[in-house]
């Protein structure tokens, strides 16, 4: 429930899906519609977009004016062609073909020099608008709590940030110009022919109507049938995507077979929709010129028959067959750019979802700045959900006094992370309270509280750059010397001066040359950098070699002195070295107390702890381990809460730390095996029978067993001489 | 280029197709390059002389041709899609059916993502070039030379001037390949650098927001979002000014068509007619120049596209059946390594295995001991053959591994890979991966056995809840229990479980641990562990030091004896001394 690994990895594991998702499905570009996607409120978008393009108020009336010049220009020619023809050329006026060639050069050049200076402007306008959209996106996402990317993949946030804003972009460099033109264009031409002549006009506007009706059945049919392309792609993208990512499950079940067969019915599917709507989509071109053709032939019939009645002249159908070439291309731009901007719409929606997203974990406007805490935490009947209506942490209530290690255990989900996700105030709780030296951690500004809290995550995360650079991601403003001298607290610095470039590698995408345990380790030299007064850690529950585990054990044990610590915890060792152990089920706090105190108290963690070491017991049953009722005396092995200098004890392992007085009482035990001639698996004993206590079983998996002193086998158990004869020595 | 050569040998099953397209696209040119020339019929012939019939006649012809052309053009683009996207999908399943063939080895050349792009975007790329070639090809030079053709036959004088303009369009087009070529190398880079900015951002977001660094990623993101916009800047007005240059090029082909034609009118060697039509043919001359430049960066796409396609095409299998190879029907499991040395072919360095000698008697349990990159995964990948040896052989019941069908090899073992992957679909599904038609009760009792019969049965739908993209979101250790329990079900004589149970926590382990005793009786298991705990009822422990195998013994014989077993067991069931 708490599932913070869940969370994490989805996001991770879906990136990289999500862009063959969006690269694939779209149709050529420029040959009718592709997009299917539409705005769910379309015009509320655009109004949206509209606004955001505001700021260049002055560039955009400047594009309109430049576009509406040039587009008329445009249409200039071909009139000035219908008059050089009727008026010069057949009167034979040399003087005037100069001039009237002149001035169509000079219109020409002039109309270049418009279009480039819109298009100068438009690139301004276009590049600067999504520069700024990027920015405030990036930077309105930096705000939001983990919430928000909790129901978010990364996939979907990075396609926002590209995609969308890609589709965007080409809508404003240059559909919007393209817009404006064809417009003008086409009602331009229509004004044009009609008052050059109206019956000429009338007949060439017969293909009109047909032209229109194609352009939208063909539309139609293209969008529907991208639709249905679109629909299987992206099972064909599933498909591919999973089955390849799950390669070597696929080769280890022999499944390529069936996988190949899945996959041949989705991709004959994809080409049969693909070979439909891609043969509506690229009928549109060819209709239009052909439909044009077609114009300028009655064109040429009808204006020759009119010429020979005297209503009209050479120059006229000169004119009109220029006009008629020209009247295709915006119908066609137009069904084309009407589906650019459907997509974008739909982008720009989705973009302005984000940025309209308000961040819920904001500073009280009377927070106050911290510069440093004492360190004492406490939780007070904290309730908290991620979901509405499914408690995660139920009345918890907990207390760190400064410099303690409070030890946080229990099973996968039952909240432990969420814990230390409400200290950082990753997320605020429901009811209840947090307090650091007294005051709710809601009234601190978040960035000072953060500040003060070390955190390292289980998944650690290394960013691209140098070593050097994410050490130093603790804190921006650390010397390199101060960087190497927590690389050699975190017992990093041996690796790393081994790397080829020293504190200089260049780290790979996800840290990928380096060990799991050596990535931990930087990690834990980024915190030290960071020098924070509260830490909270998040160990590791395998996969790292023994080496590199005590090397991080000892790490952790530098960076934790001196600060309040957390510890999410799955060793044994830092558990029996906290101050606390908070048992956590389901959301609860079960148990409170020292390791050894938990252990007498036989409860959840008794029974978790037992279950660890039941493989240590090989074939013996839970039941023989379990003391029997009389209390028991004191013997020199369990532990005894609160005695001071506890925590001091932690270096020696096997038997070097241990005080004399617990020394000779092994020393007698040892004896008592010996006598007994229980020294090897085969003449193992049981407690009973040599007479010791019967939770000496216990006491064996909890501490002597670790020494190799006391050896246990089918229940029974014996003496590894060997071992005794080196603590003898020592 | 080559590459692009090899790739487009794919359209060969649809030769016919792709000639018919061509066919039928060269009818449309001709019938589209007859139009201005009727034109011309009309004005110098038509209207000219007075001569009503020539002028319908002639209009007629023209709408006929048109009608005629349609019908071309749909022919035309049938054909082309066809060929293209029967292409593609060839392609793709050559591809995917490629890839089906790939052994581990193979797979470690190449990123998920990295094949997902080829068999996406790359083959997009592809595709494209072929549609486009297959109009390109065909329309432009018979646009050009067919237009410049009639030209030269109706005025050669007037043609030459047109003709003049070739070189000034060339010369653009070829600048602007030149200019822009280089700076969509750098937008594309720049692109790059700020997605990756980007997913790391959102990646790493605890770090970010751990260690309060909003604003040093602001000033990140914004550095690069301020270099793309600089080239993204760039590019964009050089299209700007190009476009308008080669349109007012051509414009300026009309005036000097007025101007010399005028002239000539004057002295009556051309007509008025023929000056309408060259404005015409002046179009299409152009047009197939600046379709030509637009493709050329399309071109350079595609080239490197199908170099990475063919990379996969090309690969070589690494493991594949010997011809004569057996088939074995029942196993009895005896595993034995006889001196098997083994290194990766892409990792410079030392041999990952050395010299490793041991066997496995059937139903024993072997478990494996040691470092990360000790060579445990690398070992028991030898068994089913993910990997073959550089030197010595794994036999099973005495047969060398290579001598036996893989697929045959494969069945007789069950195996949970590090990473427990599933694939979308119900629980169920998963859980009879490599047994389609196990029974429903096979099913559960496998599910019972690693303890994940209780969480399958706390959702709704029980054993048909929906896994993967669309399904719930189960827990890593949720995920490891359902691949020990499809590993179970192909009810294999070997089963390799490689760190299986590492996100399971330790209470439920032991328990499945002892459920697996029950079942897996007659059944060699290998495991592979990183808790102790895990492996000490093992028959066998083998402890590996980098890449050899430096104690084998069961836990009371290697307690004592090995001292690197010894460090292991304490740094994970001792450390902290005895405490008071």
């Amino acid at each position: 429930m708490s599932g913070k690994g869940q969370r994490g990895n989805r996001g991770s594991s879906e990136e990289q899906q999500s862009q063959p998702r969006r690269m694939m499905g779209h149709g050529p570009p420029g040959m009718g519609g592709a997009q299917i996607e539409k705005a769910k409120d379309a015009r509320g978008a655009l109004s949206r977009l509209i606004r955001y393009l505001g700021d260049y108020k002055t560039h955009l009336v400047g594009i309109v004016f430049l576009t509406v010049l040039s587009s008329l220009l445009s249409l200039a020619g071909p009139y000035l062609i219908g008059i050089a023809i009727d008026k010069i050329i057949l009167t034979g006026d040399i003087g005037g073909l100069v001039r009237i060639s002149l001035l169509l050069a000079g219109i020409y050049i002039f109309s270049a020099l418009v279009s480039m200076a819109s298009g100068w402007v438009m690139a301004i306008i276009s590049q600067r608008s999504l520069k700024k959209l990027r920015k405030e996106l990036f930077e309105h996402i930096q705000t939001l709590s983990l919430n928000f990317f909790d129901t978010r993949s990364a996939g979907d946030l990075m396609s926002r940030l590209t995609n969308d804003v890609d589709s965007i972009g080409t809508v404003i460099s240059q559909n919007v110009t393209q817009l404006i033109s064809s417009f003008i264009t086409m009602v331009g031409i229509v004004v044009m022919m009609f008052i050059l002549n109206v019956w000429l006009a009338l007949a060439s506007l017969v293909v009109f109507p047909l032209m229109v009706v194609l352009t939208a059945v063909v539309s139609q049919r293209t969008r529907s049938g991208f639709r249905d392309l679109m629909m299987n792609m992206g099972m064909l993208n599933s498909v591919m995507q999973e089955t390849i990512a799950g390669q070597r499950v696929v080769i280890a079940f022999e499944q390529q077979e069936s996988v190949n067969r899945k996959f041949m019915s989705t991709n004959d599917a994809v080409k049969a929709v693909s070979i439909k709507a891609n043969t509506y989509a690229m009928l549109m071109m060819p209709l239009i010129g052909i439909l044009s053709n077609a114009n300028i032939a009655i064109v040429a019939g009808v204006g020759g028959w009119m010429t020979l009645q005297g209503m009209a002249t050479v120059g006229l159908i000169a004119s009109f067959i220029t006009y008629s070439r020209r009247f295709g291309d915006p119908i066609r731009q137009l069904g084309n750019i009407y589906n650019n901007i459907q997509s974008a719409l739909a982008g720009v929606e989705r973009i302005f979802e984000v940025i309209d997203t308000i961040p819920d974990l904001t500073d009280d406007s009377d927070a106050i700045s911290v510069d440093g805490f004492e360190g004492e935490v406490e939780f007070k009947d904290v309730d908290f959900e991620y979901v509405t209506d499914v408690p995660v942490l139920k009345d918890v209530s907990l207390k760190a006094e400064s410099g303690q290690t409070i030890a946080l255990v229990g099973p996968t989900g039952a909240g432990k992370t969420t814990i230390v996700n409400l200290l950082t105030r990753f997320y605020d709780i429901k009811d209840g309270i947090i307090t650091i030296d007294g005051v709710d951690i809601r009234k601190i500004k978040k960035d000072d509280l953060r500040r003060q809290l070390g955190v390292v995550l289980q998944d650690v995360f290394l960013f691209s750059g140098t070593v050097m650079s994410n050490i130093r991601y603790g804190r921006l403003d650390a010397t390199d010397e101060e960087c190497m001298h927590a690389a050699k607290l975190a017992n990093a610095d041996g690796f790393i001066k081994r790397l080829p470039q020293g504190y200089d590698t260049e780290l790979s995408e996800r840290a990928g040359n380096l060990s799991h345990g050596q990535r931990q380790l930087i990690s834990i030299a980024r915190a030290l950098v960071a020098d924070p007064d509260i830490l909270i850690l998040d160990e590791a529950t395998s996969s790292v070699d023994t080496r590199t585990e005590i090397q991080i054990q000892e790490a952790f044990q530098r960076l934790m002195r001196g600060r309040t610590s957390f510890v999410i915890a799955h060793r044994l060792s830092t558990i029996r070295r906290a101050d606390v152990v908070l048992v956590i089920n389901d959301g609860e706090i079960l148990e409170r107390g020292t390791h050894a105190e938990l252990l007498e108290r036989k409860g959840f963690y008794y029974r978790m702890y037992m279950s660890q070491f039941k493989g240590t017991n090989g074939e013996q049953d839970f039941e023989r381990i379990k003391p029997v009722e009389t209390p028991t005396p004191a013997t020199p092995f369990m532990g005894m809460p609160g005695m001071p200098g506890r925590r001091k004890m932690v270096g020696g392992r096997g038997m070097g730390g241990m005080p004399d007085m617990f020394r000779s009482r092994i020393v007698e035990i040892a004896e008592k095996f010996r006598k007994k001639g229980a020294i090897s698996p085969e003449t193992a004993l049981s407690p009973e029978q040599l007479g010791l206590p019967p939770q000496f079983g216990m006491m064996v998996q909890m501490g002597m067993a670790e020494a190799g002193l006391f050896l246990e086998h089918d229940g029974k158990y014996y003496l590894s001489e060997k071992r005794f004869k080196q603590m003898q020595e020592s | 280029m080559s590459d692009l050569r090899r790739v487009f040998s794919f359209i060969s099953p649809y030769k016919k197709e792709a000639i018919l397209a061509m066919i039928f696209l060269s009818f449309v040119v001709v019938t589209d390059l007859s139009i201005p020339r009727l034109v011309q019929v009309i004005i110098d012939q038509g209207v000219a002389k007075q001569d009503i019939d020539t002028i319908l006649r002639t209009s007629l012809l023209m709408i006929g041709a048109s009608i005629l052309s349609a019908a071309l053009s749909i022919a035309n683009t049938f054909y082309s899609v066809k060929t293209s996207r029967s292409f593609e999908a060839d392609l793709r399943e050559a591809v995917f059916k490629k890839i089906q063939t790939f052994s581990f080895g193979n797979l470690d050349d190449f990123t998920t993502g990295q094949l997902l792009t080829r068999l996406t975007s790359d083959l997009n790329q592809v595709q494209m070039i072929v549609l486009m070639s297959l109009r390109m090809f065909v329309m432009a030079p018979l646009m050009f030379l067919g237009s410049f053709g009639i030209m030269f036959a109706t005025n050669p004088s007037l043609a030459t001037v047109i003709l003049g303009l070739l070189p000034i369009t060339l010369v653009l087009v070829f600048f602007i390949v030149r200019i822009v070529r280089p700076i969509f190398t750098q937008i594309q880079g720049h692109l790059d650098y700020l997605n990756q900015v980007l997913q790391e951002n959102l990646s790493g977001i605890r770090v970010v927001k751990a260690f309060v660094r909003s604003d040093y990623e602001n000033k990140r993101f914004e550095k690069a979002n301020t270099e793309l916009y600089h080239v993204s800047l760039k590019m964009t007005r050089y299209i700007s000014i190009f476009f308008p240059i080669i349109i007012a090029v051509m414009n300026l082909g009309t005036v000097a068509i007025i101007y010399y034609g005028g002239l000539q009118v004057f002295v009556g060697t051309t007509s008025v007619g023929q000056i309408i039509a060259f404005t015409n043919y002046l179009f299409r001359t152009m047009f197939p120049l600046l379709m030509l430049s637009m493709m050329a960066g399309q071109i350079a796409a595609a080239s490197a596209s199908s170099t990475r396609i063919m990379e996969v095409l090309d690969a070589e299998p690494e493991v594949k059946d010997k011809p004569d190879a057996i088939v074995l029907d029942a196993i009895h499991g005896r595993v034995e390594f006889k001196n098997v040395s083994f290194s990766y072919r892409n990792i410079s360095g030392d041999a990952v295995l050395s010299d490793i000698s041991f066997t496995a008697e059937p139903g024993e349990k072997v478990a494996l001991l040691g470092q990360t990159g000790s060579g445990k995964s690398s070992l028991i990948n030898l068994i089913p053959r993910f990997y073959d040896t550089r030197k010595g052989y794994v036999t099973i019941d005495g047969v060398d591994v290579r001598d036996i069908k893989i697929s045959n090899l494969r069945s007789h073992i069950g195996i949970s890979l590090q990473d427990a992957i599933l694939f979308s679909g119900t629980i169920r599904d998963n859980i009879r991966y490599g047994n389609p038609d196990a029974t429903d009760e096979e099913v559960i009792k496998a599910a019972k056995t690693v303890q994940a019969h209780e969480f399958i049965m706390s959702f709704p739908m029980g054993y048909d809840t929906m896994v993967g993209q669309r399904g719930v979101n189960l827990s890593g250790g949720q995920k490891q229990r359902l691949a020990i329990a499809r590993a179970l079900l192909v009810k294999p004589k070997i089963l390799i479980l490689d760190d299986s149970t590492s996100a399971v926590d330790v209470e439920m382990e032991a328990e499945i641990e002892n459920a697996l005793d029950a079942l897996m009786d007659d059944t060699t298991s290998f495991i592979i562990a990183q808790r102790i705990s895990t492996v000490l009822k093992a028959d066998k422990i083998l402890v590996l030091d980098n890449g050899r195998i430096v104690a084998e013994g069961s836990h009371n014989e290697l307690i004592d004896t090995s001292p690197i077993y010894r460090e292991i067991y304490d740094s994970q069931l001792g450390d902290g001394g005895v405490e008071v």
